[in-house]
């Protein structure tokens, strides 16, 4: 099973929901990873949303796993590329030439989704009106407060910056408009002594 | 007391009929000092001392929102009604002294939107003159669409369609104009946000409509402010300051409260904005709810009431005020 059930945090953490059909002109569906699972639930729900639907799926480390399902749902267009950020020029075309009435689904890991609902709000969709579902990994986007620098796929507390090297604790502190948790120096008082990495929810 | 309630001392310094039906009002502060700045879509209670009776009615400011040496309101009468807006038109003189409750805006623009699209019915136009007032600073990206009786009643269609002749379009009923809602929705660019402020039946039909095509709530807005209706007189026990009061036939609930001298909260009196919700303690019959503001199911709990527009037939109501 792909889900995993988010402990609650402070008011600054995103939480996910679950992925419903809705009423719409047009549906826009970005997954990665295990998110495919959640669209081909969402077909299941209503199958009639996939003849007005663009679904662009990153498969990452999954393969070829969910790819032929995901042929049979037969979206109107679907697009599958070796990563979000290859494919955000694509995103943001199809923003731009978007109208209102466009429903936005978002799914897989919060890197992803952070990512891909900072691009839909920008467009002017509203960030409550967009629907997600956590799956897959909990490895999380981080920026490092102090160099600004951004770690993708950090799967330990704490961690070292990819950037700077600082060794840095993981918040649960979010940036919507840097779709990333925050990380700050864990040692800055008395530097080397750092806690050991513990992985993220073990 | 609330925000609503900080008052000014204001004359009357033009008035102005538009047509049959409007009259445009101006307002400046008696001391001689400016008044507060606004937001588009903001109003404004005006307070009007007829004999015995004190009336409070919200009206949409539709003046420059920049410009504080004055506010400026159109009134539309309502015969119908239960007088505030025929006090307005009867009673009110250049010179006269009256007084005025601070701006309150539960109408504002989303100034995240990529574009405002305004669609107003009637005498709803009136907010939308100081929105469009805000946009034209901002070099904002709006499109209007205003439906009214005919040219003659259409308060405001000369001025909007020569300051603005490519952003605003008119329809006229008589002439069986209609506005084509779906096709207007349909194709409007992403970061669109809808306004509409005019009669229930439009409100709804452009909500109604919006909804269907998949738009977000959060991206439609609207403004209807209702007059409390006349209604049965009716007895009320306020359980908090222990007194009982009686509503009369052309009175609210809540103008009954404040003559009895007990301090309630409000801000637009006209059931939009939820400030006056009040808890009922007891009740035996039937409360008469109709107010926007509260859910169906906190309606038919019988457990709240907002007292500025809604009423109650039977035998017992107490509210914790």
């Amino acid at each position: 099973m792909s889900t995993f059930e988010f402990p609650p945090s402070i008011t600054s953490r995103p939480v996910w929901g679950k992925l419903e059909p809705r009423a719409g002109k047009s549906h826009l569906m970005i997954a990665d990873a295990e998110g495919a699972e959640a669209l081909l639930k969402l077909a299941q729900a209503d199958g009639s949303l996939m003849t007005k639907a663009h679904i662009m799926y990153f498969p990452g480390e999954t393969g070829d796993t969910y790819i032929g399902k995901l042929e049979e749902l037969a979206p109107a267009q679907l697009y599958i590329g070796p990563s979000y950020e290859a494919a955000v020029p694509r995103l943001r075309r199809t923003l731009a030439g978007a109208h209102m009435g466009l429903q936005v689904y978002l799914t897989g890991t919060e890197s992803l989704m952070g990512q891909a609902m900072r691009e839909a709000t920008d467009a002017g969709i509203p960030h409550t009106a967009i629907q997600t579902e956590h799956r897959g990994s909990v490895a999380r986007r981080m920026q490092c407060v102090h160099c600004k620098g951004i770690t993708e796929n950090v799967m330990t507390d704490p961690f070292v910056c990819s950037h700077c090297g600082l060794n840095l604790f993981v918040r649960d502190h979010y940036s919507r408009r840097h779709a990333a948790f925050q990380g700050v120096c864990v040692d800055a008082e008395d530097p080397g002594n750092v806690p050991p990495p513990v992985e993220l929810y073990s | 007391m609330s925000a609503g309630t900080n008052k000014i001392d204001v004359t009357v310094t033009d008035i102005v009929p538009l047509n049959d039906l409007v009259t445009r009002f101006k307002f400046e502060r008696s001391d001689g000092e400016l008044l507060p700045t606004f937001s588009g879509g903001a109003h404004t209670v005006v307070e009007m001392k007829d004999g015995e009776v004190s009336r409070l009615n919200p009206y949409s400011l539709m003046s420059d929102p920049n410009d504080r040496t004055a506010y400026t309101i159109s009134v539309r009468r309502d015969e119908e009604g239960r007088g505030g807006s025929l006090f307005m038109h009867r009673n009110v003189k250049v010179g006269d002294r009256m007084t005025i409750s601070y701006p309150v805006n539960l109408f504002a623009l989303d100034l995240r939107a990529k574009k405002h699209l305004m669609i107003a019915g009637g005498i709803g136009i009136t907010p939308f003159l100081s929105q469009i007032r805000q946009l034209d600073y901002a070099n904002g990206h709006f499109e209007l669409h205003y439906a009214c009786r005919n040219r003659a009643l259409g308060s405001y269609v000369d001025y909007l369609t020569s300051a603005h002749p490519n952003d605003v379009h008119i329809y006229f009923d008589e002439m069986k104009q209609a506005i084509d809602l779906e096709n207007l929705l349909d194709g409007q660019p992403l970061g669109t946000h809808i306004y509409v402020c005019g009669p229930a039946g439009m409100i709804n039909w452009v909500r109604d409509t919006a909804e269907k095509l998949g738009w977000p709530r959060e991206a439609v807005h609207f403004e209807e402010f209702l007059a409390p209706q006349s209604g049965k007189p009716f007895q009320v026990e306020l359980a908090a300051s222990n007194k009982t009061i009686e509503v009369g036939e052309h009175q609210s609930l809540l103008e009954a409260i404040e003559a009895a001298g007990v301090d309630a909260p409000y801000l637009c009196r006209g059931g939009a904005c939820g400030q006056c919700e009040t808890n009922v303690v007891d009740y035996d019959g039937e409360i008469l709810h109709r107010d926007h503001w509260l859910e169906d199911d906190e309606k038919q709990s019988g457990k709240k009431i907002m007292p500025c527009v809604s009423r109650f037939e039977g035998k017992i109501l107490v509210l914790d005020r």
